[in-house]
């Protein structure tokens, strides 16, 4: 047996899986997305050319699931890459604790997103919440808040509970980062007169680059497809101000039963993200080629 | 000059521990907060959960929540399900990805760079666009509320990363000792399971735990395909814990329920930090 044939063979029930979960539903998708199944045709599917997409154009509820899905990832992902680094780079200095502090730091990556989330919807509750005593022993409030409740205050409950759960997976990256800059390279910045921000700015960050784009990356993708925290905290709500595309599609699909519609949300979804991953690796990959 | 210079240099130095510190501080404290408040609301009394203004340290401690989950619920249930599956899938994941990420780092496949690209890619893909496609598939094979229903998907969820660990530990063995056993005639399957499965136990670990970790959080997938009581999941089970109405949420039993489901995962951590951050870090970064 030759050496491609045997790896191959090797390759193969790995690709398969990843065909069936990955690629067979995304393709699958697209076909459904031209066809009409949902109630009104008992569930068969007819087709129906680019009436899905039609249909999606002239809806609001997509655009504003659109428009929150953005708000929520462009304002989660900065904070988490701010607070991040700010984290890895105090893991990255030498204290006494520093392996039980590093641990305690990735907790809560590790845990269920759907259970914290609950955890966080208990901590905002509006009459026996931790967060809105706080405020008011703070005497920050008078009355209590009713965080999930009104449509701007919960997409800030949501928000924080992310910023929450995955500053420490862009830490664990950017640590490691950190950790492969050598140190003669501050030494030398140093004798030559550069003080700790200068340092930071023409050392540090440029030479991170690679981390931050890859944490980014990563994080963009889940953030856009978030659907765990926003479930167990509002369901989408109040008034559908933190339905999220994924929240939406879910809907669409198990609760009205509208199959093809939600096959058109999901490719809409997708041809989104992947452009925009497609777009930054591109900007990235020219900015390194000039640098 | 030189006493300046020292002040200065002090200086620095304090100001540098004292950020040093408020750093590790504010760390801590984000991070564990939320975590502490379940497990005081956890034993905390149900007069104590509703006082207002809140009773932070509870007046007397109760282990009545817990043991309402296991009376009342079948919680040990969704406890075995959840462990099953997440076992299940992450030796499965062990068990055909390490061959793949073999083929990728040792045998020069034609195709491999885009296969390479194909497998990263995946990994952005939210879950929320697949199950439509999946659901379809476990109607096909008539897999509702049927555990392979899970640990299919969960198996092929954690392959992207499954490779991509396995395949940066396989570049970093010598490639002499392959080169030694095909002299002494090994053929290449043999060889994997002789020579080089033993070496790879640390590398199986490390991804192993992290596969077990993303199965165990799984939400959206237990949420569609598991409709039947005793075969959810903790996620699942514990978003479900609701009470009648609005006004009559449970709390208590959510933060037990919170606590037991996230126990384990807070063991895995505690013991294998180290791993857990170098497994992440060379899947996301050399991959």
């Amino acid at each position: 047996m030759n050496n491609q044939k045997t790896g191959w063979i090797l390759l193969l029930p790995a690709l398969f899986l990843l065909f069936l979960v990955f690629l067979y539903p995304i393709s699958r998708a697209f076909v459904l997305s031209l066809f009409t199944e949902n109630l009104g045709t008992q569930l068969e599917p007819v087709f129906s050319g680019l009436a899905n997409y039609q249909r999606m154009v002239g809806d609001g509820r997509f655009w504003q699931s659109l428009n929150n899905t953005a708000i929520f990832t462009v304002i989660s992902v900065s904070l988490e890459l701010v607070l991040g680094l700010c984290i890895a780079l105090v893991l990255n200095q030498s204290f006494f604790g520093r392996g039980i502090v590093r641990t305690i730091a990735i907790i809560p990556w590790a845990l269920p997103t759907s259970i914290m989330g609950l955890a966080w919807a208990w901590i905002f509750n509006d009459r026996f919440g931790v967060a809105n005593d706080i405020l008011q022993r703070f005497g920050l409030i008078e009355t209590g808040i009713n965080w999930l409740g009104e449509p701007g205050l919960a997409m800030v409950a949501i928000i924080i509970a992310d910023v929450w759960k995955t500053t420490p997976f862009i830490s664990i990256i950017l640590l490691a980062g950190l950790q492969s800059i050598s140190q003669d390279l501050y030494e030398a910045h140093k004798i030559d007169g550069a003080n700790p921000w200068q340092s930071f700015y023409q050392i540090t960050l440029p030479l991170l680059m690679p981390q931050i784009m890859v944490a980014l990356l990563f994080r963009f993708a889940q953030a856009f497809g978030i659907f765990d925290l926003v479930q167990v905290m509002t369901g989408g709500g109040p008034a559908g101000s933190t339905e999220t595309v994924s929240i939406y599609i879910y809907s669409t699909v198990m609760r009205y039963l509208d199959f093809g519609y939600g096959a058109a949300l999901v490719v809409a979804t997708f041809m989104i993200l992947i452009t925009t991953v497609a777009l930054v690796a591109w900007l990235f990959n020219s900015y390194r080629f000039k640098s | 000059m030189s006493s300046t210079s020292n002040v200065e240099n002090n200086r620095k130095i304090s100001w540098y521990y004292l950020i040093l510190g408020i750093g590790i501080v504010a760390t801590i404290i984000f991070t564990l907060t939320p975590i502490l408040w379940q497990v005081l609301t956890s034993v905390k009394t149900n007069e104590d959960i509703s006082a207002i203004p809140n009773v932070y340290l509870p007046h007397k401690i109760t282990i009545q929540h817990y043991l309402e989950l296991f009376e009342r619920r079948p919680f040990w249930l969704y406890i075995v399900n959840s462990a099953l599956v997440s076992i299940i899938s992450a030796i499965l994941c062990l068990i055909l990805g390490s061959p793949a990420a073999y083929a990728l780092a040792r045998m020069k496949l034609r195709g491999e760079t885009i296969i390479l690209i194909l497998i990263s890619v995946v990994t952005l893909f939210p879950y929320a666009l697949l199950f439509l496609g999946v659901l379809e598939i476990i109607k096909l094979f008539g897999l509702g509320n049927n555990y392979l229903a899970l640990i299919i998907p969960y198996t092929a969820i954690n392959m992207p990363l499954t490779i991509l660990v396995m395949r940066s530990f396989f570049q970093q063995l010598p490639q002499d000792l392959e080169d030694a056993a095909k002299i002494d005639g090994y053929k290449t399957l043999p060889m994997l399971v002789d020579i080089i499965l033993p070496m790879t136990l640390p590398a199986l670990v490390t991804t192993g735990i992290l596969a077990f970790i993303f199965a165990w959080n799984e939400y959206i997938f237990a949420l569609t395909f598991i409709t039947e009581e005793t075969m959810k999941t903790i996620p699942v089970a514990t978003a479900q814990l609701g009470g009648a109405s609005s006004f009559d949420i449970p709390y208590g039993l959510i933060a037990a329920a919170t606590i037991l489901g996230t126990i384990p995962l807070v063991i895995l951590v505690l013991i294998f930090q180290r791993r857990i951050v170098q497994g992440l870090t060379a899947g996301a970064v050399k991959g």
